[in-house]
């Protein structure tokens, strides 16, 4: 199948306003006809599901938590961007979309990404609309803050929860359908298969994880609003339950995966402390605002420090290594994230680590809290304060600026983060790759649509911060329900979808068979044996830096794995019930075969771009070096049966409208 | 440290529970309680025995999955945490330790320690929610001033993360901090009030069918929230409920 974008002719600034207008209506009596099955139920699936519900169709919400209102959109920290201008800093919808193609790499596609622009500021109204209480000024308008590789002020926040608001907000948009019986919600189940009828999705296979029965659920329409996968390299800032099943299954029956080696490894996470940790805590890009970053400047400081015969606080100025105000004067601690954590890995390969495994960087509040302290010293009438006096008043504003992740910082660690540098490092955290969708976000599988991070189409190479919550509502609330139309103007006299049809037989036997293998494998190690596995070759070959040698080893390490795996995993219980194990052990399967694709899409692409950084592909600064000659595409991998034989597919991108530029932040 | 668990274990719903000893060695200080209990789960799994099943997800205190009673309290010892913030370095080799299920009426035990808290989404939709399409038509987000005194107080009853420590803790299972929490955002903004008197009454009512019991101002729910939701939403709901039961046309 050749790929086809289905991007709208006209200008730019046209085309999706032109869209819009030319998509067929359903009428409201024939929506009443057609099903729409809505998987996932963070920013993306309860906004598209309530959006639908409100419509007229018929629509089935699954999400594999207790509630809808527990998807992992709601860990979100910092914030949400939208060009509203309010700042009058000159803002406009061009320059978000020019700063997301930039922050990208250049990788993502013109039209989408102008029209996430665009509705960005419809995000803002709905919102505030429904009651998410943003942060305010003092005279009741909205606030906003910066984040990292822009130069405006178009961050809308939550204190460090707006992933949180903007979710309670969808959630209760999604309950006022549910209420009204146009939304049925199926809580606590996962789907296990998508069924494709005459080439067309037409319905899943779901489990009921309480009971452990397989449940067939017809639908018009499937629409994955499943988030991302990160959770392959088994440490990340994903919850535990994140996964890639739903995406998966879409891309073993025809759905492309694209650039799914993207991946954004966040660069101010809490280190890794020991074999037995089982997720990463992220601490808000916010942070730095304030905080340096920075590592001893002599090894032998760096030595000391992590064998514990050397304070951070006891390191003079001097010799102390600012290393992104060194490297980066123009941006300093408030590069993109991409940039930032390759620099933290450059300096701890290089010896400088600071704790125990070599493997942490400091993030310090010591400058920001005397340059605070000064200022409220005047402010308040503070006569000739002592050191101590102007360290507990700067102390106080810092508080208030970031108490709640100081808070989490110390909970985890021990180590107060007012009096010492916090200790980071980089952290897998969201995974711009996805499965491949046109202008209209579907599939290469007709009737199949993926929204939100489940998709790949918006953020190229690199995410920029408070990017994903914009991009899961702008799917959801404001793109998809227009853009089904499309697909399902045509399915007005289909009438209801039968259950009983060969292809669901089909589906739900292969998911038993796979489920039975599973209970009696009679194995001898556990799920998490294989996945913590499958995460270190992940997170060593194909992490922050990949080279040519790793991935081939990378892609020969996980098929070995993934024999072994099939062959030794024991799962307990039965598969009649509740048994998480089982559960777990489906999403690791996939995982597995999601990470050798990861491998060969990374090994393909013979250049550094964004996230994607091969060695031997970069400056001899040891800056990214992108190829727009030769690989200014993007890769949609085809499933021929293992993902080791997947096709290649390219759909250039054509760049209208930006000039393509070598991304510096200098 | 070596640790002693007392973990209660139920095959199913309709099943009989018990509390089962488990010994424990090797743990580690850093360990979250839950990273605890992947560890002892392991361990059970070598074993051939059926690991413990519980509720988690985010693991940083957000999504409200996590629950736990741990020694007698909810999310365990420490305040404004959640059970997945708690950490070993808070125990000591040599302990006891005691995990239970939350327990109440309205929140029926599915396995283990995993119990069913769908009452709290239906509360939610007997009126958690502004009645506006999602059309992105509305008015600009700015012509809706809020006094920040209020964006801040809705903002703070809005955190509550739905996990229900409150009712596990409260001696009558009561659900008001969690409902007041809802009703309070929005009683407290302009975009709330067209549908106020409703909203309470609704949700009021549906908590009543629910099964979840009267608020008799201990404060102990206060006291366990993980998010430090004030008592204040209670008054206020309460405040609510009462003009609105005055003076609604229904």
């Amino acid at each position: 199948m050749a790929l086809d974008s289905k991007i709208p002719a006209g200008p730019l600034g046209e085309k999706w306003t032109k869209h819009k207008g030319e998509i067929p209506l359903v009428s409201p009596a024939n929506k009443r006809l057609i099903d729409v099955i809505v998987v996932g139920t963070g920013l993306a699936g309860s906004s598209a599901a309530a959006s639908l519900a409100e419509m007229g169709y018929n629509v089935k919400a699954f999400c594999f938590q207790d509630s809808p209102r527990r998807a992992h959109s709601i860990a979100a920290q910092g914030g949400i961007n939208a060009a509203k201008n309010y700042q009058n800093d000159g803002d406009s919808v061009y320059r978000l979309f020019y700063d997301t193609i930039k922050g990208g790499d250049y990788r993502s596609r013109e039209a989408n990404v102008h029209r996430l622009a665009e509705v960005s500021r419809n995000i803002i109204d709905q919102c505030v609309a429904q009651g998410v209480p943003f942060a305010r000024d003092y005279g009741g308008l909205l606030d906003n803050r910066s984040f990292g590789g822009v130069q405006v002020s178009r961050t809308f926040y939550a204190k460090g929860q707006t992933g949180q608001q903007l979710l309670l907000g969808a959630y209760s948009a999604l309950n006022r359908q549910i209420a009204k019986g146009r939304v049925k919600m199926y809580a606590r189940h996962e789907m296990q298969e998508l069924v494709v009828v005459d080439g067309k999705a037409r319905g899943i296979i779901a489990k009921n994880l309480v009971t452990g029965e397989f449940e067939r659920h017809s639908a018009h329409a499937v629409l994955l609003c499943t988030g991302g996968y990160g959770n392959v390299f088994f440490l990340s800032t994903n919850a535990m339950g994140s996964n890639v099943t739903a995406a998966w299954k879409a891309h073993r029956k025809g759905a492309y995966m694209a650039n799914p080696c993207f991946t954004q490894i966040h660069p101010t996470c809490i280190p890794v402390s020991g074999e037995n940790q089982s997720k990463l805590t992220l601490m808000s890009e916010s942070l730095r605002n304030d905080g340096r970053i920075w590592v001893p400047a002599k090894k032998e400081d760096a030595e000391a420090i992590r064998a514990g015969k050397l304070h951070p606080n006891d390191i003079a100025e001097e010799n102390r290594d600012y290393y992104l105000e060194r490297r980066y004067p123009a941006f300093g601690n408030l590069v993109p994230r991409d940039v930032a954590s390759r620099a933290a890995k450059e300096r701890c390969d290089a010896g400088y680590g600071v704790n125990k495994t070599g493997e942490a960087v400091y993030l310090d509040f010591a400058a920001a809290i005397v340059r605070y302290g000064k200022e409220e010293a005047l402010v308040k009438g503070v006569n000739n304060p002592s050191d101590a006096d102007i360290k507990a008043l700067g102390e106080k504003v810092v508080e208030a600026k970031y108490g709640n992740l100081f808070q989490m910082y110390e909970k985890i660690t021990a180590s107060n983060p007012y009096k010492e540098p916090m200790m980071i490092y980089p952290a897998v955290h969201y995974t711009m790759g996805g499965l491949w969708v046109d202008y209209n976000l579907m599939t290469s599988i007709p009737g199949c649509f993926a929204l939100g991070e489940a998709n790949f189409s918006d953020h190229g190479a690199n995410r920029l911060g408070a990017s994903a919550l914009m991009q899961g509502l702008a799917d959801g609330y404001f793109v998809a329900p227009y853009t089904v139309g499309e697909f399902l103007s045509k399915d007005i006299r289909t009438g209801a979808i039968s259950t009983d049809s060969p292809e669901f037989e089909e589906a739900e036997k292969a998911v038993r068979e796979r489920t039975d293998k599973f209970i009696n494998n009679n194995g001898t190690k556990s799920v998490d044996f294989f996945h913590k596995r499958l995460g270190k070759i992940m997170w060593n070959e194909v992490g922050m830096a990949r080279n040519e040698k790793g991935l081939k080893q990378a892609i020969a390490d996980i098929q070995a794995l993934r024999e072994e795996f099939y062959a030794d995993v024991r799962v307990l219980g039965n598969a009649n019930g509740m048994n998480p194990e089982l559960d777990k052990a489906g999403r690791v399967a996939d995982l597995i075969e999601l990470g050798e694709l990861m491998a060969k899409d990374a090994l393909e692409r013979n250049e550094s771009c964004g996230g994607h950084f091969r060695e031997e592909y970069q400056s001899e600064e040891g800056e990214a070096l992108r190829d727009d000659e030769n690989f200014a595409f993007v890769s949609a991998w085809e499933f021929t049966g293992v993902p080791a034989e997947a096709k290649l597919h390219k759909e250039e991108l054509t760049f209208e409208n930006v000039e393509l530029k070598t991304r510096s932040y200098k | 440290m070596d640790l002693t668990l007392k973990i209660w274990r139920q095959a199913g719903p309709e099943a009989k529970g018990e509390m089962k000893t488990y010994p424990i060695s090797g743990v580690e200080e850093d360990m979250s309680f839950l990273e605890m209990l992947d560890y002892l789960n392991e361990q059970l799994i070598d074993q051939g025995i059926e690991p413990v099943v519980f509720d988690h997800d985010c693991r940083e205190g957000i999504c409200g999955m996590c629950s736990l009673f741990i020694n007698g309290e909810a999310h365990g010892p420490g305040r404004k945490i959640t059970t997945c913030q708690l950490h070993m370095r808070e125990f000591k080799s040599g302990d006891t330790i005691y995990i239970e299920p939350f327990r109440a009426k309205a929140f029926p035990i599915i396995k283990d320690l995993m119990v069913d808290r769908s009452a709290f989404d239906r509360i939610q939709r007997a009126g958690g929610f502004i009645s506006v399409n999602t059309s992105g038509n509305t008015i600009d987000a700015n012509a809706i001033p809020v006094p920040k005194e209020n964006a801040d107080k809705a903002f703070d009853a809005a955190t509550c993360i739905g996990c229900g420590a409150c009712v596990a803790t409260c001696k009558n299972s009561s659900a008001m901090l969690f409902a007041s929490a809802k009703i309070s955002q929005f009683s407290l903004l302009p975009q709330g009030q067209p549908e106020a008197k409703e909203r309470v009454l609704n949700m009021v009512n549906q908590m009543d069918l629910e099964g979840f019991g009267n608020c008799t101002n201990t404060g102990a729910c206060e006291v366990e929230c993980p998010k430090g939701i004030s008592l204040e939403n209670i008054a206020r709901m309460n405040r609510d409920y009462l003009f609105a039961s005055l003076s609604s046309n229904k």
